[in-house]
């Protein structure tokens, strides 16, 4: 058993396979004036969850779109900088082309189609597959087993379903595509704690189950740091700090600023080492 | 009592008519939630190419050489890949220039494409008025004059048929094919479907070449009825009030719509007109769309609009 563990670290964090996602130094623009993200790089090696945290306007939801390549419907555009996703260079590819590849991101806000059936919406997800209506099938059991809910709800309009089963519904469709990675933004917003506690561990269990990675955005950074294995912070569009997870959730500074804990214990917001902040990370 | 039965058959058929037109725009809008103001003309183009291709006209020049006249079916067949180059040349150098954008300018492109359109297909082919003869049936039933006294045309009973074999191929379409189903999604969230990985371009190509095949079959059944002339272009304005009534994003709702637009219109003419000194048939469907706009905006069969609370 203790061998068995050791192994997986050694697979994890010893051996020298490229990770899945390399991002490297990515400048975004948007309407060629407005610049977001100011050199930003991480990876995310091959069967883990990394978490990326950060304030509101920090640049999550853009790196995330920038990997995914949707940026440029929104005249945004990757200015400097290389994203390497499953060693192919992502600006060379379409969104339709990068989700063939593996690559998929589950939108902010859950994003189901509302008028199509719980289960249509499962299906556009195998939108791109060519492999036959037998395994998409085969498939579409295997998200039904991991999201219950959503067998009982497969024939009911998305949009009339709650907020959490529709978030289940727009993992449950990135997983129709086979992925090898998911960007997933934001999965918390807007849920009952209860639910997101449910999300996450469907997350976490299908990360061990099936090895898909996750590249998770989350401003939920106790949940976040908890079922991840590593994590960047993101402040300004630059990446402020990064380590494995436990280590960030021991940082004065992480309790400080994103946990709202310090010396032990909860303090007001008045109490805040605000110019301390502005002098340690971003001078 | 036979008047009468007459006077709705006649506007049920003709309500068919406006069916037929409606339903391109339907395709349209519910794919990309644009409202394709060139779809009118779109129908006179592709009735402009059959009139072409059945005669041997050869374009540009406006002459007819009968050595190029091809059969009905060939013909046909020929004016399906027109519209089909065509709708993948919009996408190629207009849609896909202009992803993401309001639909107010999509809208606008739609107005362009209008105009140019009408140009190409005068360029192309002359403005004169053509006959299109395809060999459909036309005149009245003599059977029904013979037994019931109705005079019913035969042609419009055809364009019943077809409007009937189209919306039926179009459900099956939407509801149950893969690509019919990212048309949906497609029209749902553009975002959200790049997202999942469908390919707005090739699903925008693949809508407008439908809606192009559609105003094929209204151009054949309108250029049947009154010839292939410039006021085709037109009937677009009558298919407005149809969408309206029956909800632009659905194809049930534009044959309904386009039924209830032809009888009132044909009702109202005969049993108001004359009260009001006639002419009731050209503004009464704009009338009844207005007062259906201030009770149920989404049309009959429209999407309900879904709000959770």
């Amino acid at each position: 058993m203790q061998e068995a563990v050791s192994i997986t670290e050694a697979r994890r964090w010893g051996a020298p396979s490229p990770p899945i996602l390399a991002v490297n130094n990515i400048e975004v623009v948007y309407n060629h004036v407005i610049l977001v993200l100011k050199g930003v790089s991480l990876s995310v090696p091959k069967g883990e969850i990394v978490a990326l945290l950060g304030a509101n306007g920090a640049g999550k939801t853009t790196t995330l779109k920038a990997i995914s390549n949707l940026l440029q419907s929104e005249r945004g555009e990757v200015t400097k900088g290389s994203i390497v996703f499953d060693e192919a260079e992502v600006q060379a590819l379409t969104p339709n082309e990068l989700v063939r590849r593996g690559c998929i991101q589950v939108m902010e806000g859950r994003r189901c189609f509302a008028h199509l059936t719980v289960e249509e919406n499962l299906l556009t997800g195998a939108f791109t597959r060519r492999d036959g209506s037998a395994e998409i099938k085969r498939d579409l059991e295997l998200v039904y087993s991991y999201f219950p809910r959503l067998r009982e709800r497969r024939a009911a309009l998305a949009g009339f379903t709650s907020g959490g089963e529709q978030q289940m519904c727009s993992i449950g469709r990135a997983l129709m595509s086979r992925p090898k990675m998911i960007l997933l933004d934001e999965p918390s917003m807007g849920l009952a704690p209860q639910v997101v506690d449910e999300i996450f561990t469907i997350v976490s269990n299908l990360n061990q189950t099936s090895g898909v990675s996750f590249l998770l955005a989350e401003q939920n950074t106790n949940m976040a740091l908890n079922f991840a294995r590593y994590g960047y912070i993101l402040e300004n569009g630059r990446v402020v700090m990064d380590g494995e997870a436990a280590a960030l959730r021991d940082n004065e500074d992480v309790k400080e600023f994103y946990l709202g804990i310090a010396e032990g214990k909860r303090k007001s917001f008045r109490e805040g080492k605000h110019y301390k902040r502005r002098k340690r990370w971003l001078a | 009592m036979l008047f009468f039965v007459e006077t709705v058959i006649s506007g049920l058929l003709a309500g068919v008519m406006y069916s037929l037109v409606a339903l391109g725009f339907v395709l349209i809008f519910k794919a990309s939630g644009v409202f394709n103001f060139a779809q009118g003309v779109m129908a006179l183009f592709a009735g402009l190419t059959l009139a072409g291709f059945l005669s041997g006209t050869v374009p540009f020049t406006h002459q007819i050489n009968p050595a190029l006249a091809m059969p009905p079916w060939l013909a046909i067949l020929a004016t399906v890949g027109v519209m089909i180059l065509l709708a993948i040349l919009i996408e190629r150098l207009v849609l896909r220039h202009l992803i993401n954008q309001e639909p107010i300018i999509l809208f606008m492109m739609t107005l362009g494409l209008a105009y140019v359109l009408e140009g190409a297909g005068d360029l192309l082919w002359g403005s004169d008025v053509k006959v299109l003869d395809l060999g459909l049936p036309s005149g009245a039933s003599d059977w029904l004059l013979d037994n019931y006294g109705l005079y019913v045309d035969k042609l419009e009973v055809v364009a019943a048929v077809v409007a009937a074999v189209l919306v039926a191929v179009l459900a099956i379409f939407f509801q149950r094919t893969r690509i019919g189903r990212a048309l949906r999604a497609v029209a749902d969230d553009h975002q959200a479907a790049l997202s999942v990985g469908i390919s707005l371009n090739t699903i925008w190509a693949i809508v407008w070449a439908a809606a192009g095949i559609v105003a094929l079959v209204a151009g054949i059944m309108w250029g049947a009825k009154s010839g292939i002339q410039f006021s085709l272009s037109l009937i677009a304005l009558k298919a407005l009030p149809v969408l309206i009534l029956g909800g632009f994003d659905s194809v049930p709702g534009a044959i309904v719509g386009g039924l209830i637009i032809g009888v009132g219109e044909k009702v109202a003419e005969v049993y108001l007109g004359p009260f009001v000194g006639g002419a009731i048939e050209n503004w009464f469907a704009y009338m009844l769309a207005l007062a259906f706009l201030l009770v149920r905006p989404e049309g009959l069969f429209g999407e309900k609009i879904i709000r959770r609370v």
